[in-house]
């Protein structure tokens, strides 16, 4: 009988901790596959963030860093500046990337730092309980923003736009899981920020709307729905900068 | 013969890092260890090495961890407000087990303090300033020649534990400019680093981490890093003893201030007391097993330091009530002179 | 033998060049030296001072409390160091910039030079430095004048190389200012 789908080499067979619905899973698969479809599971190096993605590195087979909340860009520079032949991405949430975060990523992207950033924004934190992100929408209701996000806890922070204004920057994308066409468009993109490192072309960025039933208080199904409808008016999907094409 | 250069501390500690091997630099500019980040910017390059003026010494040391995840040797430097920054990372470091080279030419203190020289910073750097049960070690230089040589020394100790290493100076050392030797043809012990992140071609993957979340995991490690500890502490304790022998007072100082007591012996004349000197070079580990000794026969130990007093609570702990301790210390960017070292000793009474 | 010397002036004034080059000097000659700079925020015109401490052995604390030769540029420099005086003390100071008090201990050794005059003369109003520099060596005997040249040649690169002659006249203005004024035998010491 033809095997016609099997788990990718550059992910281990073991169960993920991630609750029903998530949509890092899934992430972590496309990321998976597209180093896969390079061939380059053993030259890889990927950094796992603090908060709910932490354990990646269990999941994916090659050789993986964790570091200090919201540092994964400064942790990846000093590994790709000792390989600079390796493939080396950083894996970060909503609240490491554009909170605590966002001084490195920012003069990561700015320095042209030749890696590639997967950046899953659920505009919530997880693993702490469902507290306000940097990315939770206007009237966005979480633990910490009882009455719905307003102007005095600031605005969801735009991060392909931020850093699509930076000479650094190559490849900045948005992205989401909310349906099956979206997840191939995902794949898709996910390649071309490996591409643009392997190019040599500068720092690449993949934001991907993800979605995180448990806290958005959803039912899974419904948790995609506010994807497209709700976050995708915040976060417009889209390519904002592409050296390729020239786009930006 | 040998070429002796002319160069402040903060410099011979930047080439002595190239003669190591470090090939990644990682740093912040900050007064009073500016020398050694110019020093690197241009030096650096030059030898195919790699060198970023981070946007903070947060983002600096999170490179370091980077690099030395990725196994090659790598420092970063500051001092006293911008190794505060550095803190969480590098129990994150201790914690992962990465070596690296940490410089801190201490400034004066609580808070932005000043930028004249220091000895505040010696709880921090020996008691683990950032969070959990770690230690780094800590070696203090005091003169320009030692600085060089503690920072090839560093680099091999560090490689060797895997744990980073600190090499804690001051801003007198690091502004001061004395003549010093490097040994070029110097051998570095370089260990093989299986762990590294590589890429895991022909082998396992590696994971660089220090997050223990399954319940007992955590324990397990610790011990072992307990077990790496003791054999630290065994094996790597570095003394200058000046005439502790017999001594019935014994000054005991480190970096700056052990140059100061130096002066002091030399001129003490009186012959009441047979003077003698203790300067620890390791403060962590520290030489608590000198100390005992020492406080065997000593009527009187005197810690001088630069702050106001912190080593004095580590030499009280190795003289366990043996012997009295006494203390004499400045703070912000006052230096003990030879007289009022002097007059502390008189001030025994004996 | 130990000498300490403090340099003072305010920043732009040459103290550290100065005392850069006597450094240097002592250190080619087989000696012990510290150097220990003023640092901080100040660049030009802020207080500038140094602690050199030329010894035929180990030196102890390189910050100077009792100074064997003070050579000051300016007034504050003055008050700031003169509890540095001490019996036998060699006071060098910019008589052009600087007004002693009258109540100076007899016991010190004072050296009067219009170091400012005497450079603006030569037409380079920086160069006092060079000429306390020779007026200092003249008296101290510390160097081969040849040494020393030789490390400010080394030390003046790029454009700066053309101005070594103007340092070099400079630097025997001071000599000649001091053995004229104070009765000095001056042996420049062999070409090296």
């Amino acid at each position: 009988m033809e095997k016609i789908f099997t788990r990718p080499e550059s992910l281990l067979d073991v169960p993920t901790h991630y609750c029903a619905g998530c949509g890092h899973g899934v992430v972590q698969r496309l990321i998976a596959e597209v180093i896969d479809s390079l061939g380059a599971r053993e030259k890889t190096i990927g950094i796992a963030p603090v908060g709910c993605a932490v354990l990646a590195y269990n999941y994916f087979d090659f050789d993986m860093s964790e570091a200090p909340h919201g540092r994964p860009p400064a942790v990846a520079t000093g590994i790709k500046r000792v390989h600079p032949e390796n493939l080396v991405f950083a894996y970060q949430g909503d609240g490491d990337l554009a909170a605590i975060g966002i001084a490195e990523i920012i003069h990561t992207a700015n320095r042209g730092e030749n890696i590639t950033v997967i950046f899953v924004n659920n505009a919530v934190y997880g693993m702490t309980n469902g507290q306000m992100a940097p990315t939770s929408i206007m009237n966005q209701k979480t633990i910490t923003t009882p009455q719905g996000r307003t102007s005095s806890e600031g605005y969801p922070l735009k991060v392909c736009e931020l850093l699509s204004v930076l000479d650094g920057s190559s490849f900045l994308a948005r992205v989401s899981t909310s349906t099956p066409e979206n997840i191939r468009l995902t794949k898709k993109t996910i390649l071309k920020g490996f591409t643009t490192q392997i190019e040599k072309k500068g720092f690449a960025l993949v934001e991907v709307l993800s979605a995180c039933p448990v806290y958005l208080r959803m039912e899974p199904e419904e948790s995609l729905k506010f994807i497209d409808n709700e976050m995708t008016k915040t976060f417009p999907l889209g390519v904002f900068k592409d050296w390729e094409t020239n786009n930006s | 013969m040998e070429t002796k250069h002319l160069l402040t501390g903060n410099e011979a500690a930047a080439e002595a890092a190239i003669i190591a091997g470090c090939r990644y630099y990682y740093g912040y500019p900050i007064t009073p260890q500016n020398e050694l980040i110019n020093y690197l910017a241009t030096r650096m390059p030059q030898v195919g090495g790699t060198f970023i003026q981070a946007e903070s010494e947060l983002a600096a040391i999170n490179m370091v961890y980077g690099s030395a995840a990725a196994g090659a040797r790598t420092m970063t430097s500051s001092s006293s407000p911008g190794i505060s920054l550095k803190q969480e990372c590098i129990s994150y470091m201790a914690g992962s087990e990465l070596p690296c080279l940490i410089v801190n030419m201490q400034r004066g203190g609580p808070g932005l303090g000043d930028i004249s020289t220091s000895q505040a910073d010696y709880f921090q750097a020996v008691k683990g300033g950032g969070h959990g049960d770690y230690r780094i070690i800590v070696l203090a230089p005091s003169t320009v020649q030692e600085t060089a040589d503690l920072v090839y020394d560093a680099f091999d100790i560090a490689d060797k534990y895997r744990n980073p290493v600190m090499v804690l100076g001051d801003a007198q050392i690091g502004q001061l400019m004395e003549p010093v030797v490097f040994h070029k043809e110097r051998k570095n012990n370089v260990a093989d680093k299986p762990w590294a992140l590589t890429g895991s071609k022909g082998r396992k993957k590696n994971i660089v981490k220090s997050f223990y979340p399954v319940k007992g995991e955590l324990e397990v490690f610790n011990k072992k890093l307990q077990e790496k500890y003791k054999r630290i502490e065994d094996n790597e304790v570095l003394f200058e003893d000046l005439n502790t022998n017999g001594a019935d007072v014994v000054l005991v100082a480190y970096g700056t201030t052990s140059r100061i007591c130096k002066d002091v012996i030399n001129k003490y004349e009186s012959g009441n007391h047979q003077l003698g000197m203790l300067r620890p070079i390791s403060l962590w580990p520290f030489p608590t097993k000198k100390i005992r000794e020492i406080s065997e026969s000593a009527k009187a130990i005197i810690t001088i330091e630069m702050s106001a007093g912190q080593m004095v609570e580590d030499v009280r702990l190795a003289v366990e009530g043996r012997c009295p301790v006494h203390f004499y210390g400045r703070t912000g960017g006052g230096i003990p002179t030879p007289k009022e070292i002097l007059k502390k000793i008189d001030e025994l009474g004996f | 033998m130990i000498e300490k010397v403090i340099l003072a002036g305010y920043g732009g004034q040459g103290m550290m060049l100065f005392g850069k080059l006597l450094a240097q000097s002592v250190m080619m000659n087989g000696k012990y030296v510290t150097f220990y700079p003023s640092y901080g925020t100040e660049v030009r015109g802020g207080k500038a001072f140094y602690h050199v401490i030329i010894s035929t052995d180990y030196i102890f604390s390189p910050v100077i409390d009792e100074a064997d030769t003070l050579i000051i540029m300016n007034n504050p420099s003055f008050d700031k160091f003169q509890n540095c005086i001490v019996n036998n003390t060699h006071l060098f100071y910019n008589s052009s910039l600087v007004h002693l008090p009258n109540d100076l201990p007899d016991d010190i050794n004072i050296f009067k030079i219009p170091a400012t005059e005497i450079a603006n003369d030569i037409g380079n109003l920086v160069a006092s430095n060079m000429v306390m520099m020779g007026a200092y060596n003249c008296v101290k005997n510390l160097i081969p004048r040849s040494r020393f040249l030789y490390c400010l040649r080394t030390s003046l690169t790029g454009k700066k190389a053309a101005l070594f002659e103007i340092n070099k006249l400079a630097m025997e203005r001071g000599e000649q200012y001091v053995q004229e004024n104070y009765n000095i035998n001056y042996d420049i010491g062999q070409d090296e």
